[in-house]
């Protein structure tokens, strides 16, 4: 018998609603879609970073008797489609025509009749290239000899994207000038990628006779994207539907428009039938939107035992087009949160943003707009500053907190923190880790020789984008909306903007209806990924479905609620003054008895009696929801390892996560998010990472190369919480997605430097910390990740 | 060139490429769309399908090995309306998100508790280190596993025929 906590009408750990067909193998994943006279496209891609091309020779492939089209940039260019806006007012090509710019550039695109012809077609096709110069240090790309990667841009005589500073740096001097100590550190957050395990794609669909395109693709953001194709391809936007159906994970990178989806777009338009496009598991790791590459030297002040100042300044690699997802006035995104949980006296960040010989994105892994970078810089350079002053991690971050009382916080960059209690949750982890029997352990084991590190993290995410006015991508305000239909029989079904990769979207919307309505979840379908079905919104990523769209939906369904008050009234021959509500009822005051459930308005709302004075019929309601401020979760993260003294081996053996995301609307998804999150978070500090050569030749093509953990090398989470809600949101929830991948790779990288600062005076290792870079380390010679 | 192979207890023979590979003939072939397929390289394992009980990447099998054999997919592991065990598991241990690992996990795990009923911890991650899931951070698939493998002994304890309990 399921509990009554498992059976909620409301919050509470409702098994989720989506898993009965994912179990039975019945998702309905885009390479899932087949239809009828379906071709299939491939595409071909550049093997050098940086050339010119001299010729493109398809005469071959043309001739493959299963080739129905192949296009290449030339094409493109007759249709004014060769390129096409990113979402960050750059340009990015769709096939190159002038030269490619990194490795794994589309050159071209082959239409056939299967998958594998078209393959061996991309074989016949005879590109010709003049090789230039690759570009792949982000450090010497504005060298005054650096060639100009962008010169089909008029006014593009470097590789400079842009300079972007927050906080105040006059300030932030003198607050350093009076120290009494500062530490600096020089630390890389290395190119990493989300590859979700489902990889990206399209079947697109254009009705030549009625001018529909039906798209089904891989995107966290089918609105956003419905939009872009109106922009890049003249199409009638209204003439557009994007169906996003089960997507296999996203974690950022679904949110950009890549090539191979428009290409899909002219191949079906082209041949008058529906092309199917996949991109293999290289293709993924090699073109589509890396994270992270952030390059930053960092500062930090302390005053009396406490941390007063931060000043960064970092190089951002954005590869070959600034295709990165970041609110148009944040090129750096939200980087400027790297104040993170303290209460500084003075912070100055600088972020410059260069072009380079490698992919465009970065995308956010699982992060809100560079807040992981932010997070990593601040918690890195808080140990290494307790290192200096030689004090607990722990302490010296408990001594510096934004205190409770203090919120809502006015950081120094111009952020204004919700809320939050953060000695709390400190205080939380230190408990379920047993802190102190922690140090004792490890004193034992130093006296043994053995290696074993604690590592502390505590971040502040700021998530949840964001005020219209503030924040908009290509000009598209960041709100979301949402409508509400009540059913006659009081089934609803709730139509949300954000699109669910895995968070459970279908489960945790409908709980929040149920919570408000009183309608079992069970009653309430959630509709999602269709743009013909759904209202208006940007989409889910920067954790901003639960803070957005959440609301939209609490709010969406507090209408109805105050609707179906007004009709109760005429019910009951009362007052609506006179009505108190219940979950699911309202009643008269005073006579409980008398009272109407939602149910029965949602009857009388499509009946044949006389609804009251000025109330149309049915039961439903829309809103779009426009967040007043974003919401700030915080966590306490503490990760032990065990360091091979032999092998250089980094083991985690446990990790302590301790987060505080408000109300939790289903306990048990939050904790899956959780663990997620941490998964991905300790393969990003110990195994994950796209490098290059010196040619621009991506060195993490494949899951040989681009190394996630599997079962083996994560620990059994052990998870804790708090609950400080946010004050504006409706029903007092923040995000949480990201938080645990914010948080935990500076705990790990803290634990392996706690490890081997003592007996190997080792103060810094990049990440990803391998066996043969931590080795390095050791001997003292530690070495840049790329 | 033709072959013929057993799938989900049903003998099946198609005209195909020799060099089609058995996640394309399940899927394309046959439709069969629960079985995914996400690397290439027989890393991440959401190709994993039975062959003859024991787990194969079906990426890395060509449909012509797979001849002669018995396949077996998610789409076989319902009978008669009654969840499997481990899938069940999935559901009650909340051990999916995204779902595009699910079925190559429950896969290894249905072949881990027929040859090991009551499975260790450490064993039970051994046996899915084939396999990479994105989403939930494996704590949750291996309490999956664990479930299923206690409300089997559960179940064998009370007897054939006895329904399994959620």
């Amino acid at each position: 018998m399921a509990t009554v906590e498992e059976r909620p009408i409301g919050f509470g750990r409702l098994k989720r609603k989506e898993d009965p067909r994912f179990i039975r193998g019945q998702g309905h994943y885009v390479d899932d879609v087949n239809l009828p006279g379906m071709l299939h496209g491939a595409v071909l891609r550049s093997p050098l970073a940086h050339a010119r091309i001299v010729s493109i020779d398809t005469s071959a492939a043309l001739a493959h008797p299963k080739v129905r089209a192949v296009i290449t940039g030339k094409d493109l260019e007759g249709l004014n489609l060769a390129w096409m806006p990113t979402l960050s007012y750059d340009t990015q090509a769709v096939l190159a025509t002038d030269k490619v710019r990194f490795q794994g550039q589309e050159v071209a695109f082959v239409v056939a009749d299967d998958r594998y012809a078209a393959r061996d077609a991309l074989e016949l096709i005879d590109v010709e290239y003049d090789a230039l110069p690759a570009v792949v240090d982000a450090r010497t790309a504005m060298g005054a000899d650096a060639p100009v990667i962008r010169d089909d841009k008029e006014d593009q005589t470097n590789n400079h994207i842009f300079d972007w500073e927050a906080g105040d740096r006059d300030e932030t001097d003198r607050v350093f000038a009076e120290a009494d100590v500062v530490v600096t550190r020089d630390m890389i957050y290395p190119r990493c990628h989300p590859a979700p395990l489902e990889t990206c794609g399209s079947v697109a669909h254009m009705d030549a006779v009625t001018g529909q395109l039906t798209l089904w693709t891989t995107t966290q953001a089918p609105h956003a994207h419905r939009t872009v194709y109106a922009l890049v391809a003249g199409l009638p936007e209204h003439k557009i539907r994007i169906i996003s159906p089960d997507i296999g994970g996203g974690f950022g990178n679904k949110v950009p428009v890549y090539p191979g989806y428009v290409c899909s777009i002219v191949g079906s338009i082209l041949t008058g039938k529906p092309v199917k496009w996949m991109e293999d598991r290289s293709e993924n790791l090699t073109s589509t939107g890396f994270a992270r590459d952030y390059i930053m030297h960092g500062e930090i002040a302390a005053k009396d035992g406490k941390i007063v100042g931060l000043r960064v300044d970092t190089i951002a690699d954005h590869g070959a087009f600034n295709a990165t997802a970041q609110p148009t006035k944040y090129p750096a995104g939200f980087f400027s949160i790297f104040t993170g949980s303290y209460d500084l006296q003075a912070a100055h960040c600088k972020v410059t943003g260069v072009y380079t010989n490698k992919a465009p994105g970065g995308v956010a892994y699982r992060c809100s707009f560079r807040v992981t970078e932010a997070a990593y810089l601040v918690e890195r350079m808080v140990d290494a500053l307790a290192l200096e002053m030689g004090v607990d991690p722990i302490e010296l971050r408990m001594r510096s907190f934004i205190r409770p009382e203090q919120f809502p916080y006015a950081n120094k960059t111009g952020w204004t923190y919700d809320s939050g209690n953060y000695e709390a949750a400190m205080r939380k982890a230190m408990e379920i880790a047993g802190y102190d029997e922690l140090r004792r352990e490890q004193a034992e084991k130093r006296a043994k020789g053995e290696l074993m590190g604690i590592g502390v993290s505590f971040f502040t995410e700021t998530v949840g984008a964001g005020p219209r006015a503030h924040m908009d991508i290509l000009g598209l305000g960041m709100a979301d909306g949402a409508d509400l239909r009540v059913h006659p029989t009081g089934k609803a079904v709730l139509g949300i903007s954000v699109q669910t990769q895995g968070q459970g979207h279908e489960t945790t919307f409908a709980q929040i209806v149920a919570e408000e309505l009183g309608i079992p979840p069970e009653d309430i379908e959630v509709v999602h990924g269709d743009t013909d079905r759904t209202p208006y919104g940007l989409g889910t990523y920067g954790s901003r479905s639960t803070p957005v769209s959440g609301a939209a939906a609490a709010v969406v369904a507090r209408k109805v609620r105050d609707k179906a008050r007004l009709i109760a009234a005429g019910m009951l021959e009362a007052s609506p003054d006179d009505l108190e509500w219940e979950k699911g009822r309202w009643y008269v005051k005073g006579d409980p008895e008398q009272g109407k459930t939602i149910q029965e308005v949602a009857m009388a709302a499509h009946g044949a009696a006389d609804l009251p004075e000025g109330v149309e019929g049915a039961l439903d309601a829309t809103t779009v929801y426009n967040p007043p401020n974003l919401t700030f979760p915080f966590g306490a993260y503490i990760c032990v390892v065990d360091v091979d003294p032999g092998t250089a081996h980094v083991k985690v053996r446990r990790f302590i996560a301790v987060d505080d995301c408000g109300v939790r609307i289903n306990p048990m998804i939050v904790e899956g998010q959780i663990h997620g999150g941490l998964a991905e978070g300790v393969g990003i500090a110990l195994m994950e990472l796209i490098a290059f050569d010196e040619q621009g030749n991506c060195l993490g093509g494949s899951f040989m190369d681009y190394l996630i953990p599997t079962a083996m090398e994560v620990p059994d989470w052990e998870l804790g919480s708090t609950v400080t809600p946010s004050p504006h949101h409706p029903i007092g929830a923040k995000g949480v997605g990201e938080s645990p991948n914010v948080g935990s790779p500076p705990a790990v990288v803290n634990a392996v430097i706690d490890a081997l600062h003592q007996s190997h005076g080792v103060t810094h290792i990049d990440m990803p910390m391998t066996p043969a870079r931590v080795w390095a380390a050791m001997q003292g010679r530690p070495e840049p990740p790329q | 060139m033709q072959v013929t192979m057993t799938v989900n207890g049903e003998e099946v023979t198609r005209e195909i490429e020799p060099r089609l590979l058995l996640v394309h003939f399940l899927r394309d072939t046959l439709g069969l769309t629960g079985t995914h397929w996400g690397c290439d390289t027989s890393n991440c394992g959401a190709c994993v399908v039975l062959m003859d009980d024991e787990p194969v990447k079906s990426c890395t099998v060509l449909a012509a090995m797979a001849g002669g054999h018995a396949i077996r997919t998610i789409e076989s592991m319902e009978r008669d309306g009654q969840l499997d065990p481990v899938q069940q598991g999935f559901m009650e241990e909340h051990g999916l998100q995204c779902g595009f690992c699910t079925p190559g996990m429950i896969m290894t795990g249905r072949a881990l508790l027929d040859r090991n009923a009551d499975p260790s911890e450490a064993e039970i991650r051994e046996a899915i280190s084939g396999q990479i899931c994105r989403c939930t951070g494996y704590t949750n698939i291996v309490k999956a596993i664990q479930w299923a493998a206690a409300h089997e002994a559960a179940d064998a304890t009370a007897g054939a025929g006895e329904e399994v309990t959620a």
